[in-house]
């Protein structure tokens, strides 16, 4: 697979570590909205079939973090974006 | 029909007339006691002894393909119980000792093989933990062995011992370890549910389930509603998407893992090997094949095959153990879809709703598994309440930090 780096351009995938979901960027503040929806945030995931957004860290290159829109039953690529982008997008570090 | 040597010398006097289909094609009926999703090996062996052990009758497995189509005729067939932790040795080794008469049991050659299993030490520290792993499946009651390096040098001479990084310095053995003809495991399964009156309904997928106050009615599915108090999910691979049917989360990812098949060749690998720090793991087919894998490829995919970078990986772990390989030509590489589990082990319990029941979770252990979970699986739906060697496989175990955490990765599926 190849990632469409928004800055480097295309790298291989082998280039990065895989972390999952990136649900993950939302994490609750400690357990302020229970213990219920920190366990849910760290243990359960939607996995879904077909379009999935997920966090690709680029260890072998500029060491970002982006977020990956992904096909899981093709593995097509549709998507890449600074993770740092979105969590702004979505209010944070502010 | 039952089969014995008399009665293929009997065919084979009279031309083979006599030989009937090994299941019935029935059409599904409108309600049963039991419906299990999931025609695959735990999906089979929970309706067989759901109907065998616990003596249940009305029971129907629904498969959206045909028997057998999944992750049982796409594993590397390999059958163990060495494990280390408490939550799980025992439950292998049930299942290991399932495994050991289970042909009889079925009335089916699965071609139960048990030529031994090594997991190669190259250090110390690894020494002192397969030490550690040894004693706790002698003391559940399995066999375990640690060879030296000499020993392991009278059994596959032609392995690379004095490799610059991992040198070969002994192994940890399971004599009652081996290989199963997986394809068997599910037909000997699907042929012995199917004589006890269990119905197989293929190509007969669930699209969704009836569930009313919190409690399941029955299935939807591509051949119509199908209704049943009691449903059980074996769908390792598809877990999260038949589960969200029900609008469950699971602690689940689903991943990618490549096997491989060599070109045939004249015996040299009478047991199975593992190389767990060069991520290869090898045995030899009666075909003469060779059988291998690795590591999964690391990232969610219900694409049942994998990308290049892994297939090269793991060649190279081959080529360090074993040089020799590296002549033979690749004849085949698949992949299939694991269930990985936030702990990397798996779940065999109840759900919040009431009568709907889960059996997922396997990573890329379950063929091993496949008569303990069947048994430990029918236990639950039979009597709504776990069977000993499978309690520690709950949902809430994550949330009560009761994880059964063989490898300690924590919640990372990719890396266990």
């Amino acid at each position: 697979m190849i990632i469409d780096h928004p800055i480097l351009g295309p790298r291989d995938a082998q280039e990065f570590v895989y972390l999952g979901d990136a649900s993950l960027m939302n994490r609750p503040d400690g357990l302020s909205d229970g213990i219920g929806a920190f366990h849910d945030y760290l243990y359960n995931r939607a996995n879904p079939v077909g379009e999935h957004r997920e966090l690709w860290y680029h260890e072998q290159g500029d060491r970002s973090w982006l977020v990956v829109t992904r096909n899981t039953l093709t593995h097509e690529i549709t998507k890449v974006e600074l993770a740092r982008d979105v969590a702004r997008a979505s209010g944070r570090s502010r | 029909m039952r089969y014995s040597a008399f009665r293929v010398i009997a065919e084979a006097l009279t031309g083979h007339r006599g030989w009937t289909p090994v299941w019935r094609d029935p059409e599904p009926q409108a309600d049963y006691d039991y419906i299990i999703i999931g025609g695959g090996g735990h999906g089979l062996a929970t309706a067989y002894y759901l109907a065998k052990e616990f003596g249940q009758k009305r029971i129907a497995v629904l498969e959206k393909g045909y028997l057998g189509g999944g992750n049982v005729g796409r594993n590397t067939t390999i059958i163990r119980s060495n494990y280390l932790l408490d939550g799980n040795e025992p439950f292998y080794e049930f299942s290991l000792k399932l495994w050991e008469g289970l042909e009889q049991d079925f009335n089916y050659n699965a071609m139960v093989s048990q030529r031994g299993i090594i997991n190669l030490i190259h250090t110390d520290a690894q020494r002192d933990a397969f030490t550690r792993r040894g004693n706790a499946m002698i003391l559940n009651g399995a066999d375990a062995e640690l060879l030296d390096r000499e020993q392991v040098r009278a059994m596959y001479p032609w392995l690379n011992f004095d490799n610059a990084r991992f040198p070969i310095k002994g192994a940890l053995m399971q004599r009652r370890g081996g290989t199963v003809r997986h394809d068997a495991v599910a037909w000997g399964y699907a042929r012995g549910a199917d004589m006890r009156g269990v119905d197989l309904i293929q190509n007969c997928e669930v699209t969704g389930m009836r569930i009313e106050r919190g409690r399941i009615l029955g299935v939807e599915t591509t051949r119509g509603f199908i209704g049943a108090r009691t449903v059980g999910v074996a769908v390792a691979g598809s877990s999260s998407k038949v589960m969200a049917q029900a609008g469950l989360r699971l602690p689940i990812e689903s991943h990618v893992l490549q096997a491989f098949v060599s070109e045939g060749l004249k015996p040299f690998i009478d047991g199975v090997m593992t190389f767990g720090a060069g991520h290869f793991y090898v045995s030899q087919s009666d075909k003469g094949g060779l059988v291998f894998g690795g590591d999964i490829d690391g990232y969610n995919s219900y694409a049942q095959r994998g990308n290049l970078p892994v297939i090269e990986d793991v060649a190279e772990g081959g080529m360090a153990l074993m040089p020799a390989i590296g002549r033979a030509r690749l004849l085949r590489t698949w992949g299939g879809i694991m269930d990985m589990s936030m702990d990397g082990s798996p779940i065999i319990d109840r759900t919040p709703v009431e009568g709907l029941y889960f059996n997922g979770g396997w990573c890329y252990g379950g063929f091993k598994a496949t008569p303990a979970s069947g048994w430990c699986f029918a236990h639950l739906l039979a009597r709504d309440e776990p069977h000993p060697t499978a309690r520690a496989y709950r949902f809430d175990r994550f949330l009560k930090g009761l994880m059964i955490d063989e490898k300690g990765q924590g919640a990372t599926p990719n890396l266990h």
